[in-house]
């Protein structure tokens, strides 16, 4: 394996890490730290693609993508600490009042 | 010029409008009067759109309004078309249209729902305009559609009554059947001919000739079942003796006068294409007599007012289309015209009885004829109003009916022996059961109190009744026999050579008429026949229409609850798999099924997506 | 960078200064009169469509490096999403009062969103398309939540939030493994190189990535089984969020996906069409169309409340419209896509209109009872919109399904015509429905001072109009339309 796939492979087990950990986690903080570990395997992903085209463009997509996590992780908080003021939990499985 | 074409269709679609966004709010008489006048206005655009057709010598008024469907070859755009022929419809339908919503402001006086019925009665003679007016297929069927919509909700107009809404399903379902003959007829159409206008069709039907005869005869086939729906022809007519349940000015307007003809109008339009295909004329002058024959007998033995009429209505319009077929289009049209003018008057006869019979407080069915009798004294006007019609329908000289029927029957008599037999015998029921009803109704004495109390209806509907007693008495004037004024006018579209009098089969037929008229009077003077007539087998076999609705159930219909019960058999035994069981079952079922599947937790919503996006990924790599 | 780059996304540029200019201006309006920020962003939004209505004949040009491309497609686009926003702001002064919302930040919100929107419909880069995808739902998520503290409200925007950037997580990381493929993000680079390089055709990483790129996307136009937010969250957004994104999402949405698409149209050879989808993905996206179209049309069935009809109903037409990019016709796509926004806006025009009055907020069917007879302009343009969403002539539904239906069988997709037929039919058990209540229903209680307050509203009435005529005039001619979309020179949605 050439250096750039450890990276890779590296990543996509963050990934799925991730993914499991948003289907498996109860609590909306939880799930939301998984989904950012998603984002952050993308940009470990996009630096070792950088790296094998020798280009600087992939690089520079980690910092958009980080920007949207950043965007992301304020809307998200925002969202989770007011539904505790109302719920006073912050499970998922107590939210299931729109259905059907 | 362009506003003048499509004004009559814009009248009544304002009135529609004014009536829609503010009939709630204002008083019966106003909302009944914008609609009249509209309709009125459109009758008027139509008289100077007839005088310019008339000063052009018959020389086609044509708009095209935009394209529509502009998509490859299909090119089809909102046009219009004012002929000798379309001229004609439109004058029937704002004209008697116009009479009709007149007289429903008296009719309809205090119904909650006033604004709604005017509105829905605007619309209906906008889409029937849309209809006439059409200069190709695709919009003669946008009309077609929409007229079948409002008769759909004029009929279930009552819908508090269960009866009543099923009526107007039935009608529904039943023009559906014939919609998808029409629909297939016009694809094979545009298929064949590239094009759905009818000036190129029936262009390239002049040039293209002979070669065109087999298609000629399926697209034929196809259009004559559409026809059959919404002109209530054998098998597809069961729909219209229900559709009474309207209220009754709409039984006149729209299942007798107008509606109910454009099966045909749209056969004399296409002529061209029917004179191509000898073997579909030849079935529909059959399936015309036919169905005349059997709505005829029908008739003899009906209790309900209306209900005569209706199967009468049925009759007629097998003439029709019988005339029609036996390539005999002017006959067809000048029945239509005549039978527009007789029939209205009927139906609005008969609502002013039932009008008076309902006002009269008593306990027993305002329509039912048994229980009628020695109205001509209590309501004169609509007594002698309503014989008129009724000589008419029977076909006694000089009134309209007369000149019309035997038109028909003179076209049968030179071409097919088969059906001129059927409409004679159907033309001696028809004087029959139209004596019937008159002594049943206004002769003897009254058989209940409602009967014994009636009185005659408000000025604002024997208004109506005049003007179409005055038609009906002159009506016949417009094309007498030898190539009258109504063969000249059509000759551009229609090409049609007149036939002379035969002095002798008219005699033969006035005579049949008259024997018939004195044979209801020496029958039904003592109305005891009529209350024992029902009861024996072959009134009971005529009361029902020859029992074709229960012919219906068990067959088309047991076959069909046959088939899905097999179907839900076979896959309770398992036969089918799971795939196959979710379909059998009712798409009810699965929506709870899908709907569990949303059960509002996240965690649930994101599993499902991650299942996907390994279907997603391994399809793109692996499968593809 | 130069001027004539700035020109390729004038409408987002509009919106997005206009968007961040009115949170500042915001500030200086006072709380009772906040229906001044409404209009403000009305005029934002307006400016903006105007724009592109100016520049939609204009012909096909890159801009910024080849990020963004400005073609008829995207300013068509534009226009739409620009006139339903300005509609919904209309619709949303009186509503906003009523339920207590006219908070300031609604409108700058909801101007940032629409500049994601009109960003999606110009990308011609797949960072573009993550950016403009984030850019568009992020306000969304916190306009979903913005009649806290009602708890549907509330749960709508977690949830959305939740599964929208769980999406979001595979849609970026498809753009990394296509890039570690191909070594770019360009969709123009990306079609060269598949053509320059048929070993990249079945090259395992790259389809990987195409998979999860189209999953963020599948999401965004809610097509099953990545559909399951749409319902729970436009059934507790508050009514003028929902009908936004009902309306105008989807269309955004649906232009990205289809440039992608085209992106990747060299992985086997297609059909010629006006643009290009290539057989290997074919297959898929019919199955997913048929399955939407199924699967929205029956659960819709058995819903009991008209909001969630509605969103059940977007599920549906989401099929068809996913059944049009199955064809490869991407003119008949957006011709839906604008039949459908309008139909539906009419309805929503109707439930806001029920929102706006005293008490609670409550969309099931037997609140709708007698309705048409009370008020009946909002009973036709209910009727209005419910034949257009079933498809009866002459409404903007009945021709977008034709032109729809008929590209579908002209790529030999007819199985999919069937089931796109099938199910309309199907769909005009609910949707009639809706008129059967709204008419022929009698109220179970009688309703205290709801006229009053369903009658006068000018600036709702003037939004009904103009939805309720748009699908008129869009039914009777289309030929206008299309003419904005094929009046230039031929698209080409990659180039």
């Amino acid at each position: 394996m050439e250096p750039t796939s450890f990276v890779v492979f590296l990543s996509s087990v963050l990934f799925v890490i991730g993914a499991l950990g948003v289907l498996l986690r109860r609590n909306a903080l939880m799930i939301f730290m998984s989904i950012e570990l998603m984002l952050n395997a993308a940009n470990l992903a996009f630096v070792a693609f950088a790296q094998r085209w020798a280009q600087l463009a992939g690089q520079v997509f980690v910092f958009f993508v980080m920007t949207v996590a950043a965007a992301e992780v304020a809307v998200g908080l925002a969202l989770i600490v007011t539904i505790f003021r109302t719920k006073r939990s912050t499970s998922v499985d107590e939210l299931a009042q729109l259905r059907g | 010029m362009t506003l003048l074409i499509v004004s009559p269709i814009l009248f009544p679609l304002l009135g529609m409008l004014i009536n829609a966004l503010f009939g709630q709010r204002m008083r019966e008489r106003v909302v009944g009067w914008v609609a009249s006048f509209a309709v009125i206005a459109a009758f008027a655009a139509s008289v100077v759109l007839f005088v310019q057709l008339s000063q052009s010598h018959g020389e086609p008024l044509r708009l095209t309004l935009a394209p529509w469907i502009t998509a490859g070859a299909l090119n089809v755009a909102w046009g219009f078309l004012v002929d000798p022929l379309s001229a004609v419809m439109m004058l029937i339908v704002t004209g008697v249209g116009a009479l009709i919503h007149i007289y429903s402001i008296g009719y309809m006086h205090g119904d909650p729902r006033f604004a709604r019925y005017f509105v829905y009665l605007n619309l209906f003679v906008a889409a029937m305009l849309v209809l006439v007016m059409a200069d190709n297929f695709l919009v003669l069927f946008v009309g077609w559609e929409l007229v079948g919509l409002c008769s759909y909700l004029l009929i279930g107009f009552w819908f508090q009554d269960v009866k009543n809404a099923a009526a107007g399903r039935k009608a529904f379902v039943v023009n559906r059947i014939g919609d998808v003959g029409f629909v297939l007829g016009m694809l094979l159409i545009f298929a064949t001919f590239g094009t759905l206008d009818f000036e190129t069709v029936f262009a390239q039907v002049k040039v293209r000739g002979e070669s065109l005869a087999a298609v000629a005869s399926l697209i034929t086939l196809l259009l004559f079942i559409g026809a059959t729906g919404k002109s209530a022809q054998i098998p597809l007519f069961v729909w219209l003796p229900d559709a009474m349940a309207g209220p009754t000015p709409v039984s006149a307007l729209i299942h007798a006068a107008t509606m109910v003809t454009a099966g045909v109008y749209m056969m004399s339009r296409a002529h061209v294409l029917f004179e191509l295909a000898p073997t579909t004329q030849a079935l529909i002058a059959l399936v015309g007599a036919i169905t005349a024959l059997v709505a005829g007998s029908s008739a003899l033995r009906q209790v309900d007012i209306k209900k005569v009429l209706a199967y009468s209505t049925v009759s007629q319009l097998g003439f029709m289309v019988a005339a029609a077929g036996l390539g005999a289009y002017v006959a067809a049209l000048f029945h239509l015209l005549t039978h527009a003018f007789f029939k209205a008057l009927l139906f609005l006869g008969a609502g002013s009885v039932i009008h008076a019979m309902h006002a009269a407080h008593g306990d027993v069915d305002p329509q039912d004829m048994r229980a009628m009798g020695g109205l001509a004294k209590r309501m004169p006007f609509t007594f002698l109003t309503f014989v008129i019609g009724g000589l008419a329908l029977a076909g006694l000289p000089p009134l309209a009916g007369f000149f019309s029927k035997d038109e028909v029957l003179l076209a049968a008599f030179a071409d097919n022996p088969l059906v001129f037999v059927l409409l004679g015998i159907t033309a001696a029921f028809t004087a029959l059961y139209v004596g019937r009803q008159i002594v049943l109704v206004f002769l003897g004495e009254p058989r209940s109190a409602n009967a014994a109390h009636a009185h005659e209806s408000p000025a604002i509907m024997t208004m109506p009744l005049a003007v179409l007693a005055l038609l009906t008495l002159a009506g016949g004037a417009i094309n007498l026999p030898g190539g009258g004024w109504l063969h000249h006018w059509l000759e551009p579209v229609l090409h049609e050579a007149a036939k002379p009098l035969n002095v002798g089969l008219a005699l033969v037929f006035t005579l049949i008429a008259l024997g018939a008229l004195a044979l209801a009077w020496v029958w039904y003077r003592d109305a005891q026949r009529a209350r024992l007539e029902v009861e024996s087998a072959l009134g009971r076999f005529l009361l029902s229409a020859w029992h074709i609705d229960a012919v219906y159930h068990a067959t088309v219909l047991r076959a069909f609850y046959t088939l899905s019960t097999i179907c839900s058999q076979l896959i309770d035994i398992g036969l089918i798999d799971a795939a196959v069981n979710a379909v059998g079952r009712s798409a009810r079922a699965a929506a709870d099924q899908l709907r569990a599947a949303q059960s509002g937790f996240v965690r649930n919503y994101g599993l499902l997506m991650f299942l996907g996006v390994i279907v997603l990924v391994v399809y793109f790599v692996v499968v593809r | 960078m130069n001027v004539a780059d700035l020109e390729t996304v004038l409408p987002f540029l509009l919106l997005a200064t206009g968007g961040v200019a009115l949170l500042l201006v915001d500030l200086a309006v006072p709380q009772a009169r906040k229906s001044l920020t409404g209009w403000l962003a009305f005029v934002v939004a307006l400016a903006a469509g105007v724009s592109a209505l100016a520049l939609v004949s204009g012909k096909t040009m890159k801009g910024f490096a080849g990020m963004v491309q400005a073609d008829a497609f995207a300013y068509f686009a534009d226009v739409l999403l620009c006139v339903v926003a300005a509609l919904v702001i209309l619709l949303s002064l009186r509503y906003h009062t009523a339920r207590g919302l006219m908070r300031g930040e609604f409108y700058p919100l909801l101007l940032l969103s629409l500049s994601g929107m009109s960003l999606a419909v110009h990308a011609a880069d797949l960072l573009v398309v993550f950016l403009a995808i984030e850019l568009l739902s992020i306000p969304l998520y916190v306009l979903s939540g913005f009649a806290r503290p009602r708890l549907e409200s509330e749960e709508a925007a977690l949830k959305y939030f939740l599964t929208g950037a769980f999406a979001s997580g595979f849609l970026v990381y498809g753009v990394a493994l296509i890039y570690g493929a191909s070594g770019t993000t360009a969709l123009g680079d990306l079609r060269a190189a598949l053509l320059d390089n048929p070993a990249l055709t079945s090259d395992a990483l790259l389809m990987a990535g195409l998979a999860l790129v189209m999953v963020g996307l599948l999401f965004k136009i809610a097509a099953v089984p990545f559909h399951f937010w749409a319902p729970d969250v436009y059934e507790g957004a508050p009514t003028t969020v929902t009908a936004f994104m009902a309306t105008a999402t989807k269309a955004a949405a649906f232009l990205a996906l289809m440039r992608v698409v085209a992106g990747f149209a060299a992985l086997s050879p297609s059909l010629a069409q006006p643009f290009e989808v290539a057989d290997a993905l074919r297959p898929m996206l019919a199955l997913i169309a048929a399955i939407t179209m199924i699967v929205g049309n029956v659960t819709a069935l058995a819903q009991q409340n008209v909001k969630r009809m509605l969103a059940y109903s977007s599920i549906a037409h989401a099929g068809y419209a996913l059944a049009g990019v199955a064809s490869g016709d991407a003119t008949a796509v957006l011709f839906y896509l604008a039949a459908y926004a309008f139909a539906t806006l009419a309805a929503f025009v109707v439930l806001i209109a029920v929102g706006s009055t005293e008490g609670n907020e409550d969309h099931r069917y037997e609140a709708y009872a007698g309705l048409g007879r009370r008020a009946p302009l909002l009973g036709v343009i209910m009727a209005l919109a419910m034949f257009s969403l079933i498809g009866i002539p002459p409404t903007a539904g009945f021709v977008g399904k034709y032109f729809l239906f008929r590209a579908v069988v002209a790529s030999d997709l007819t199985w999919l015509a069937v089931i796109g037929v099938l199910t309309s039919a199907l769909s005009a058990a609910f949707y009639l429905r809706v008129l059967m209540v709204l008419f022929m229903r009698e109220p179970e209680t009688a309703p205290e001072a709801e006229p009053a307050a369903l009658a006068a509203d000018a600036p709702r009435m003037v939004a009904a109009y103009v939805s309720a005529a748009a699908v008129l005039l869009i039914g009777v001619f289309p030929s206008a339309v299309l003419a904005l979309l094929t009046g230039g020179e031929l698209v080409a949605l990659v180039r």
